[in-house]
């Protein structure tokens, strides 16, 4: 019950971006800008920040060398090496929610609105809260 | 202090203070590994000192590494979180009840919805709403109802390691078959050169069997399971190079043929090799639950009615979040723009625990 005044109430909003699953399974978040931002942000500088997010999560997820050699190394010994070291994948979801938060302080807050770090929700969706809406 | 471990909900069994979680029901995974250890504790104790003595010292040694690789890998696979996806929060069903994200229309319930997603190969995918986790399921993730969860790139749920297997612990799973079977096979056949070295020191071969009763029931053992493991193995290793899983194996999915078009993988790289590496040594995402994390033990923020009025941007909400929650009776106005331990963790980023 306390729920559903968290949404319909007149001071804040939340909406989720949903994953873009076109091209597979791979971490893509869609770059497309929801109504209800309209007017608090720049429709660029808003999917702007959406694209780097999702360029960070496609680096995760390449298959480059390094990521093959650092699988390689953590087989032959046991994956005992995954507990002294963060793979690529966490480093890049650490450098996501660095980015994310820098965006935050910098550019969204002032406007009104709060990105949460996907990572909370298991990456399905960015949870955007937009504070104290038109009345 | 209360971890997120210990409220979560799914079937799933966790230890060492969140680090490991395995399905319910482990009494499969129990027998499987006393009887991994069973055999090649009897291989140590009544093979290898005849086989070091009469062939070379050597092969206790790589049998040992074997047997280590095999524990190493079977607990990796059944500790392990396979991908379970978090369930779907109230706000994220209040949003997704109202808003057009799915392709039906909006007067049909949630669980009644799909969401057809064309992807750049050319297929229509549907999505399917989960009622268990209330989320749509993103593609290749299915609901186990062993564990209660939605895994990612979910393959199969295996009663002999206790777990399900999907995107993060396969390749934990094709390893341990894979070195099973070496095991197997190794154990296997330095039983029957045991059995035929002493059957040529003594006049007959019944007595070479007296000699070491062990021996025979090991190979009784490994012969039973060879097949099914070399078996079980070869068709994981077929599934990798196509690039599908076992469930999409059982339902056929990228292999019915519609009139004028053929279903062609669009997961698979083309190349088996490649499919082959990027699945085995390829990337691999943390853990969605982040067990570990402390949780406040209310969600809600409690604001009073004329604070929340007065503020026009999320910095002055962002500081309300960090007071303690205060639950008044008269002023029960609430509005959380998220939860307090995730926009802890926002600013500061705690070390997560990669399980």
């Amino acid at each position: 019950m306390d729920d559903t005044t968290r949404l319909t109430n007149d001071q804040s909003i939340k909406l989720f971006i949903q994953r873009d699953y076109s091209e597979g399974t791979a971490v893509k978040f869609q770059e497309r800008f929801p109504t209800e931002l309209e007017g608090r942000i720049d429709r660029n500088e808003f999917t702007g920040i959406i694209s780097e997010i999702n360029a960070i999560f496609a680096d995760a997820e390449a298959l480059s060398c390094k990521t093959f050699m650092e699988n390689c190394c953590a087989c032959l010994t046991g994956y005992l090496l995954l507990l002294c070291m963060p793979t690529h994948y966490e480093k890049c979801v650490k450098r996501a929610a660095k980015y994310i938060a820098e965006k935050n302080e910098n550019v969204l807050n002032h406007r009104g609105i709060f990105m949460v770090d996907p990572m909370e929700k298991g990456l399905r969706c960015i949870e955007v809260c937009i504070a104290n809406t038109r009345r | 202090m209360v971890r997120k471990w210990e409220i979560i909900e799914s079937k799933n069994r966790f230890y060492c203070d969140g680090r490991c979680l395995t399905g319910r029901n482990i009494g499969v995974f129990i027998l499987a590994l006393v009887l991994i250890i069973v055999t090649s504790g009897l291989f140590f104790a009544f093979d290898c000192p005849y086989l070091a003595n009469r062939l070379h010292p050597a092969i206790p040694v790589f049998a040992a590494i074997i047997f280590l690789t095999v524990i190493c890998f079977i607990f990796r696979t059944a500790c392990s979180d396979p991908g379970i996806l978090p369930r779907g929060t109230s706000d994220e069903i209040l949003y997704l009840e109202r808003s057009n994200v799915s392709n039906s229309p909006q007067s049909v319930a949630l669980p009644g919805r799909t969401i057809e997603v064309q992807m750049s190969s050319g297929h229509v995918i549907q999505l399917k709403f989960c009622s268990t986790c209330k989320i749509f399921r993103p593609p290749r993730v299915s609901h186990c109802s062993l564990c209660d969860a939605c895994i990612a790139n979910f393959d199969h749920h295996c009663p002999w390691v206790g777990n399900c297997v999907g995107l993060r612990n396969y390749r934990y799973f094709y390893l341990f078959l894979f070195s099973l079977s070496i095991l197997c096979a190794y154990i296997f056949a330095f039983n029957i050169t045991h059995v035929v070295l002493r059957a040529q020191e003594k006049p007959s071969f019944i007595d070479a069997i007296r000699d070491t009763p062990a021996t025979v029931v090991e190979a009784i053992i490994c012969f039973f399971s060879i097949w099914s493991i070399v078996g079980l193995w070869g068709y994981h290793t077929y599934l990798i190079c196509r690039s599908i899983t076992t469930n999409e194996d059982i339902k056929n999915t990228w292999n019915a043929s519609r009139p004028g078009m053929t279903m062609k993988n669009p997961y698979s790289k083309g190349h088996s090799c490649l499919n082959y590496f990027s699945i085995l040594c390829g990337p691999l995402p943390p853990s969605f639950l982040n067990l570990r994390a402390i949780v406040k033990p209310d969600d809600h923020i409690n604001m009073t009615r004329n604070a929340m009025m007065n503020t026009n941007n999320a910095q002055d909400l962002i500081r309300y979040q960090h007071e303690e929650n205060r639950r008044t009776n008269n002023n029960r106005v609430y509005t959380t723009m998220t939860h307090p331990y995730s926009e802890r963790k926002q600013n500061s980023y705690p070390p997560r625990d990669y399980v």
